[in-house]
């Protein structure tokens, strides 16, 4: 037998489901093992997603604009001779399209959409309707393809665990003590062992991706009800959307958090910035990005702030991963600058211009969003004073900054104006104490204001 | 260090044994004359003389039970077995004698007798003639079973067995017996029983092996190494007593294991050594203790099929493949 399930892909940790946003491929069309099969949209990015076997793509289960559950079917491949009925047949009783929106959402679409789930036609009848190419030398016999299907990797395909099992977890002993040390609930991951079983790399991949970030308040404006209109709307949850109200009780739950806030006088970054800008080919630097460098910087002589709880440990890191939320129309996205110790203002400045431009346009690559060590969340566009940041695990620790502003301020002489900025930082107890949070901070505040020491 | 046979150095632990301590001495089928089946002997009759080097004839039960009274008596007899199969013919007095005399007499008696000899497949010696022989000693309570892969193991090896005050079985290899290596020439240079030694370094599996699948796996190890994956390689060298801590410290470190033995697997050293790792090591495994083991078959004598009956490198590698769940297994 060689037939090809094509499961929706689990691609990032917290998703539960994805969207067809829509077929590159058509129902008889021949596919090889690696083509695009169609783009999906995650909580997280639009996502081409693979074949992993060679065929006829026989049946397309999940149309576009739809929704399925990950590990759910949603297209077969097979060759012509392939009698493909029991395997879709399955795919109608078990594993619905299950969406995370309120039931007002469920449209009507089932209706519209007969081709959901007609009678199979016959192998025959299937082969003289949509002509496919004939089989040469070329085409993929039976074995090879099962071959194909037997070496690709099961985390990106393997079916969603069966309810027949009652639901118990496979997974290795291995990869159950890493997952109580680490937090990981095993019930969210995929396993990529023998029939589903949860090995440690497949823990170890969840605990390096941390889902989408931590911030503060939502940024959509609320809709004005007019006095006729109905009197409220469910509007449905984005994947977006659904992946951060999951994650963000994950963390203000089981994570203690301490705020420490201070106020930094920013009138030299100021005038640094200035200057910096007025330079001929130089990028243009933000404040955000000073502030980058500045918590880079200071995490490394303050490693207990770049570290991580892990249950009967705590990680800490020796390199930064900087975590820089960026605000979205739909909710919010933490894509990471890698090794910001360890790079230039100059660079930090592209990189992260680069990360939000292509966060804002939702082609950030998976490995461009896990892995953060710390965040920085700056909602001082808005003209927020301050405001404290719900952290992200794993992270230990993620600060919150609000805007430049003018005030006066008490100088030697009497009364004056200055820029002041202030951040407050949200801690995980359990990795850190107050002083060592304010103790990070100061020094953070004090390259902000002597701020020539970030250009070396 | 000196390079020599495994051959050689059994030679010279023996030739150095009789020297320190009058009270050695060899007995087994044509050990004088005609110097050894398989030569480890060569030239001791001329040096010690019919008396410490004794001919005996095709009569395995009755020379071992010499042996084992000798023993009883204060000597230190070495007893060889011209293969290990025909040790099956002496079992009983190697099983209920032998092991069993210190316990039986309160400890008056110490039984303190090296039975030594090939075994193991070599190459077309057939169903008779092939047998992995341990698996029926190491079940014993009361003796000692050694199988050292190596030529400085097996001096280091033959020299702590005769010292040992225990019956010793000391199964050597057919195919092993040319194999040449460094072996330290100090007449005190001992290596201990229960003592297993890491033969290469890795992180990602353990494979335990001794005598010719240890040089298999050292093969496969090779070959994986060139997929990026970094084998481990124990060889345990003393069955019995079992050195389980450098076997679990591994297994800790690399959290998976292959477990290699030519014979048939059901009972054998490998279910032995995987009960171990589950009791001891199971919160560090992440894939189940994979074991590569001889058919449930006699051996076959022809060659094609003496080879399907054995594990091979591949088989090796398919096993460390799986349990690292990486692709390609057959």
């Amino acid at each position: 037998m060689a037939i090809t399930k094509v499961v929706m892909p689990k691609l990032s940790e917290a998703m539960e489901s994805g969207k067809i946003i829509k077929w590159i491929k058509k129902e008889g069309e021949r596919v090889q093992s690696g083509d695009i099969l169609a783009e999906v949209e995650t909580d997280k990015a639009d996502v081409e997603m693979e074949a992993f076997g060679g065929g006829v793509l026989r049946k397309i289960l999940v149309s576009a604009g739809d929704k399925a559950a990950v590990g759910s079917l949603i297209a077969v491949i097979a060759d012509e001779s392939e009698d493909i009925n029991s395997v879709v047949g399955q795919a109608g009783g078990g594993a619905p399209a299950q969406t995370a929106a309120a039931p007002s959402a469920a449209k009507p679409a089932v209706a519209d959409r007969p081709a959901a789930a007609p009678p199979q036609p016959k192998s025959e009848d299937h082969a003289a309707r949509t002509p496919a190419p004939s089989r040469g030398p070329e085409a993929p016999t039976s074995p090879r393809v099962a071959e194909v299907v037997a070496q690709q990797p099961a985390a990106t395909m393997a079916p969603a665990r069966p309810s027949a099992d009652g639901g118990r977890v496979k997974a290795s002993p291995l990869a159950r003590k890493i997952a109580a040390q680490s937090g990981v609930d095993l019930k969210l991951i995929q396993g990529s062992g023998p029939g589903g079983r949860i090995v440690r790399r497949d823990v170890e991949a969840a605990q390096s991706a941390p889902a989408a970030a931590a911030t503060g308040p939502a940024l959509r404006p609320a809709a004005q009800p007019t006095v006729t209109g109905p009197e409220f709307e469910d509007v449905p949850l984005t994947a977006m959307r659904s992946a951060i109200a999951k994650r963000m009780p994950l963390s203000k739950a089981p994570v203690p958090h301490f705020y420490v806030t201070s106020e930094v006088a920013m009138d030299r970054a100021w005038v640094l910035r200035e200057e910096l800008n007025a330079l001929d080919g130089q990028p243009k630097v933000s404040v955000n990005d000073l502030i980058i460098r500045a918590c880079a910087l200071t995490l490394l002589q303050h490693p207990g702030v770049n570290a991580s709880f892990q249950g009967d440990s705590i990680r800490v890191f020796h390199r930064v991963h900087m975590g820089i939320a960026v605000a979205l129309e739909e909710g919010l996205i933490t894509p990471v600058l890698r090794d910001a110790h360890a790079k230039s203002l100059a660079q930090i400045a592209v990189e992260a211009r680069d990360l939000a431009e292509r966060a804002r346009q939702r082609k950030l690559r998976a490995q461009e969003l896990s892995g953060a060590t710390f965040s920085i969340s700056n909602l001082g566009m808005f003209d927020v004073r301050d405001f404290s940041a719900i952290i992200n695990p794993p992270e230990g620790a993620i600060l919150a900054v609000g805007a430049v502003r003018r005030v006066p301020v008490v100088t030697e002489d009497g009364l004056g104006v200055g820029r002041r900025m202030a951040m407050t930082i949200s801690c995980d107890h359990r990795v850190m104490d107050g002083a060592m949070g304010a103790r990070y901070l100061q020094d953070v505040k004090k390259l902000l204001e002597e701020p020539l020491r970030l250009l070396v | 260090m000196a390079v020599m046979t495994y051959r050689e150095a059994l030679n010279q632990a023996l030739r150095e044994e009789m020297r320190r301590d009058p009270d050695v001495f060899v007995m087994g089928e044509e050990v004088g004359l005609y110097e050894g089946a398989y030569k480890v002997t060569q030239g001791l009759l001329k040096e010690f003389g019919p008396k410490r080097i004794v001919d005996t004839p095709i009569a395995e039960s009755g020379f071992t039970g010499v042996g084992i009274g000798a023993a009883m008596v204060g000597l230190r007899p070495v007893v060889e077995m011209m293969t290990f199969n025909f040790a099956l013919l002496a079992l009983d007095q190697i099983v209920n004698s032998a092991a069993k005399l210190n316990y039986m007499s309160g400890g008056q008696f110490n039984v303190p007798i090296v039975i030594r000899g090939p075994g193991g497949p070599a190459h077309q010696l057939a169903a008779q003639h092939s047998q992995s022989m341990e698996v029926y000693f190491y079940h014993v309570p009361g003796l000692k079973v050694v199988r050292p892969s190596t030529p400085m193991d097996a001096k280091g090896l033959l020299k702590s067995a005769i010292r040992d005050d225990n019956p010793v079985i000391f199964i050597e290899s057919e195919t092993l017996y040319n194999v040449k290596g460094e072996v330290p020439e100090d007449p005190d240079f001992l290596i201990p029983l229960g003592e297993a030694v890491v033969r290469r370094e890795g992180t990602d599996v353990t494979v335990i092996a001794y005598m010719g699948m240890m040089y298999r796996a050292m093969e496969a190890a090779e070959e994986l190494a060139k997929d990026g994956i970094s084998v481990e390689i124990v060889d345990p060298r003393t069955l019995q007593p079992m050195d389980k801590d450098t076997i679990i410290g591994s297994v800790r470190k690399t959290h998976r294991a292959v477990v290699v033995e030519a014979g048939a697997g059901f009972a054998g050293m490998g279910s032995e050594i995987a009960a171990e790792i589950t009791e001891d090591a199971f919160d560090d495994l992440d894939a189940p203790v994979e074991r590569v083991t001889g058919a449930q078959a006699p051996m076959p004598y022809a060659r094609n099929l003496e080879r399907a009956k054995t594990p091979t490198k591949e088989k090796i590698m398919d096993a460390v493949r799986k349990v690292c769940y990486a692709n390609g297994g057959r």
